[in-house]
């Protein structure tokens, strides 16, 4: 074991004064201990809980490297990683372990790194004693003595920078009699990326210090990319089932507002700790830290995780799906059970300024039914598809010129009336998400599916209220529409 | 008049034709943190490009000691000249042309030395960096921090690329950023304080937040990164994006009579 790589007496000293007290250690009380090598899973994934009820000395091998990967559809960011994956690997140890931690710096890469892990009571969590050039490799001890989840991250100057670029994840100290057996459990890590480039701007990009400084990210994401916990990444359970997620937040700057549509969490250990709140909404995750949430799951659909600071949740990329299968649950949520016209007192249909008399959707000018169509987009539509119909990279499918559209605008009334779910290309893009219905009226229909024909650059055309009405009565089977069937 | 310094220089050492130097003129050295003083930097000699893998093998055939296979331990690690085919074989992965790497800084300094130079100082390293083409110091020159900035977004896995690939600074040197990092004389000195009982702060400017507080450009993000390669490095290191190249003295006082 070779930790004070240097020449320079001074390193030299500060590395050997650590490494002594923790051989030390290590010698009087875990000559005798088990030893094993730790589980590292990569997100969403969570190493299984500790059976042992005794101490063991957990070896832990982590390898930082530097590499280009995907940070949405078409865009590719140059990570610093732990582990070769963002977040960093899930480390799980037990409260009072002796852990052997050997960090290797992989040798084609151009930066020292280091790790501050937050479950370490001593300088700089680590930082110091594991501080590696390219090419070599620190070990160091440290015996967790605080249970709790704790946020890991690289600690090199700039700081910052190495944050930014991905170094970060999770230890979970266990407490010494576990923690309550759950059905399941997640891993989910929030972070941002700062790029010279717009979101969705492809190619690859490079890290931009400006935005960093003035805290403006253009992704906030969960699990390292967009997409990377929603579609085909989703995280799944059945009903019934009690989940746990263990929430970090790498930062660099921004606090989380950690939320599950659908949801209400029935315990969240605040801020990773011991203490437990019951019946929670929206949790706080600050960055540099964590919570861990626990619910179960009621009802079958598709629960959406997202930061309610809700911009980053639809426009920045910070949406994570949780699809929970079995039978309906009406008692707990019945779904839609009727659409009745509401009528304050006092107030009846013709009370307003008088509308020109029509015949339904018929008798509305093309420009009628484009501007009626405009305001239902940006009421009901826009939250997804985005205000120009460009969609979000791998989440939300475009409009905008959409060749899906255009193929069959029959089939777009389809999925808005009944919703749409599974794997769908839309203009060499893969898609896999769900669309829920949309509770809108057939005249509100024929003009929002016109107001997209006629915009975008896409074909022209009209749709009309009869052929809406046909569609609904039809049912969503021709054209492959609704959603929960399968 | 320079020029002429160089002429007389090439004449009285064993220089390859390869490796021009160029003069770089007087300035100041800024550290990156506020509590030390700036330093004056005398006008000097800088190599005009890193040090080539074609010139290091030539080193090492003329001192066989610096062979992969002999060179002693206490003065390289494991990776000394890792990307060589053979001791004194270059191979593919160590074109002729592109700078030498997995060299230790005990390595660089017997080559400089065979070459009757030596390393750079930090502080003349980062002078004649701090120039951009046009301009001798790029302090608050955001574009060129940007370039910098830019050459950290490809991971070394990427490899070298020839020298004179990247830019020519205003003193004429090239690929100061954007192609290796290179060792100084005193890569280290960041880091020794004098004082023994300081080495705990020593992780301050090192490690934590606050340290960038006492940053005199808290925006000069490459700085940092040098500063924290050149601190992780003992003297034996050898890593993949890590090379050298030299400078000499001017001579005192350049003979008339020699123009
Ligand atoms: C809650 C978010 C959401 C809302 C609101 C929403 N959609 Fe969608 N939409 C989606 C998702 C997600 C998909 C992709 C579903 C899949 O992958 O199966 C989709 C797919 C579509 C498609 C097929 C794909 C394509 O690009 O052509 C059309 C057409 C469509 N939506 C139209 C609409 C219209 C019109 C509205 C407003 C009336 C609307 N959507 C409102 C989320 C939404
Ligand atoms: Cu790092």
């Amino acid at each position: 074991m070779n930790i004070s790589k240097s020449y320079s007496p001074r390193l030299a000293r500060i590395a050997l004064g650590l490494f002594a007290a923790a051989a030390l250690s290590t010698s009087a009380s875990g000559a005798t201990l088990p030893v094993e090598e730790a589980v590292l899973t990569h997100a969403p994934n969570v190493p299984p809980p500790i059976t042992r009820r005794t101490p063991a000395k957990v070896v832990i091998n982590l390898e930082v490297r530097e590499l280009v990967g995907k940070l949405a559809d078409g865009v590719e960011y140059t990570f610093w990683t732990f582990g070769s994956t963002v977040p960093g690997p899930f480390i799980r140890v037990r409260e009072g372990d002796h852990v052997e931690f050997h960090l290797h710096n992989f040798p084609d890469n151009k930066l020292p790194h280091n790790i501050d892990l937050h479950a370490v009571t001593g300088p700089g969590g680590g930082a110091a004693a594991s501080f590696t050039a390219p090419g070599h490799t620190s070990t160091f001890n440290f015996k967790p003595i605080n249970p709790g989840l704790y946020v890991y991250h690289c600690a090199t100057a700039p700081v910052g920078m190495h944050v930014a670029n991905g170094m970060y994840g999770l230890i979970l100290v266990e407490p010494e009699h576990g923690l309550p057996p759950v059905d399941r459990e997640f891993y989910v890590m929030q972070s941002e990326f700062y790029t010279e480039g717009a979101y969705g701007e492809p190619g690859l990009q490079t890290f931009s210090m400006n935005k960093a400084l003035d805290e403006r990210p253009d992704y906030v994401v969960f699990n390292g990319s967009v997409g990377a916990l929603a579609g085909d990444n989703s995280i799944h359970a059945k009903t019934g089932e009690t989940v746990r997620l263990y929430v970090g937040n790498g930062g660099p700057n921004l606090v989380s507002s950690f939320h599950v549509i659908g949801e209400i969490f029935d315990k969240v250990y605040i801020e990773g700790g011991d203490r437990v709140n019951a019946n929670i909404q929206t949790t706080l995750v600050p960055a540099g830290g964590s919570a861990i949430v626990e619910f179960k799951c009621e009802a079958p659909g598709t629960l959406v995780l997202v930061d309610h600071s809700i911009f980053r949740a639809f426009n920045k990329g910070a949406l994570g799906m949780l699809k929970v299968e079995g039978e309906p649950n009406t008692e707990i949520f019945s779904g839609k059970t009727m659409d009745s016209v509401y009528q304050p007192e006092g107030r009846s249909i013709p009370h307003d300024a008088p509308r020109p008399p029509r015949e339904e959707g018929k008798a509305k000018t093309l420009a009628q039914q484009k501007a009626d169509g405009e305001a239902v987009y940006k009421q009901t539509c826009f939250a997804c598809h985005q205000a120009t119909g460009q969609g979000i990279p791998s989440v939300f499918p475009p409009l905008a010129k959409a060749d899906y559209f255009n193929e069959d605008p029959d089939r777009a009334v389809a999925y808005v009336i009944f919703g749409r779910e599974g794997p769908l290309t839309v203009n060499g893009a893969q898609y896999n998400q769900v669309m829920t219905p949309q509770n809108i009226t057939d005249e509100q229909i024929a003009d929002v599916i016109t107001y997209v024909l006629n915009t975008w650059g896409n074909k022209g055309g009209r749709m009309t209220v009869e052929r809406v009405r046909e569609i609904r009565e039809g049912g969503p089977a021709p054209f492959g529409a609704g959603i929960g069937a399968h | 008049m320079w020029r002429a310094a160089i002429v007389l220089l090439g004449t009285l050492t064993c220089a390859s034709a390869l490796a021009e130097q160029v003069r770089v003129g007087e300035g100041v050295y800024r550290p990156l943190y506020r509590n030390e003083p700036d330093q004056p930097v005398a006008a000097f000699l800088l190599d005009e490009t890193p040090v080539t893998n074609e010139e290091f093998l030539q080193f090492v055939a003329a001192v066989p000691r610096w062979k992969r296979s002999t060179a002693s331990k206490l003065f390289v690690d494991d990776h000394y000249l890792a990307h060589w085919a053979g001791d004194l074989e270059l191979g593919t992965n160590a074109q002729p042309d592109h700078p030498v790497t997995h060299v230790s800084w005990f390595a660089a300094r017997a080559y400089a030395k065979w070459k009757g130079a030596r390393l750079p100082t930090l502080a003349e390293w980062e002078w004649a960096a701090s120039a951009s083409e046009t301009s001798a110091e790029t302090r608050g020159d955001t574009n060129f921090l940007r370039r910098i900035l830019n050459w950290y977004s490809k991971p070394a896995s990427t490899g070298t690329q020839p020298v004179r690939s990247t830019y020519k600074n205003l003193w004429g040197a090239w690929d100061m950023h954007g192609s290796v990092w290179e060792w100084v004389e005193d890569f280290n000195s960041s880091l020794v304080t004098g004082e023994s009982r300081a080495d705990s702060s020593l992780e301050r400017p090192m490690f934590c937040g606050s340290g960038a507080a006492g940053a005199a450009d808290v925006e000069d993000y490459a700085a940092f990164m040098r500063f924290a390669l050149r601190s992780s490095l003992t003297a034996r290191s050898a890593t993949s994006s890590l090379g050298f190249r030299c400078a000499r003295d001017l001579p005192r006082d350049p003979p008339e009579d020699s123009l």
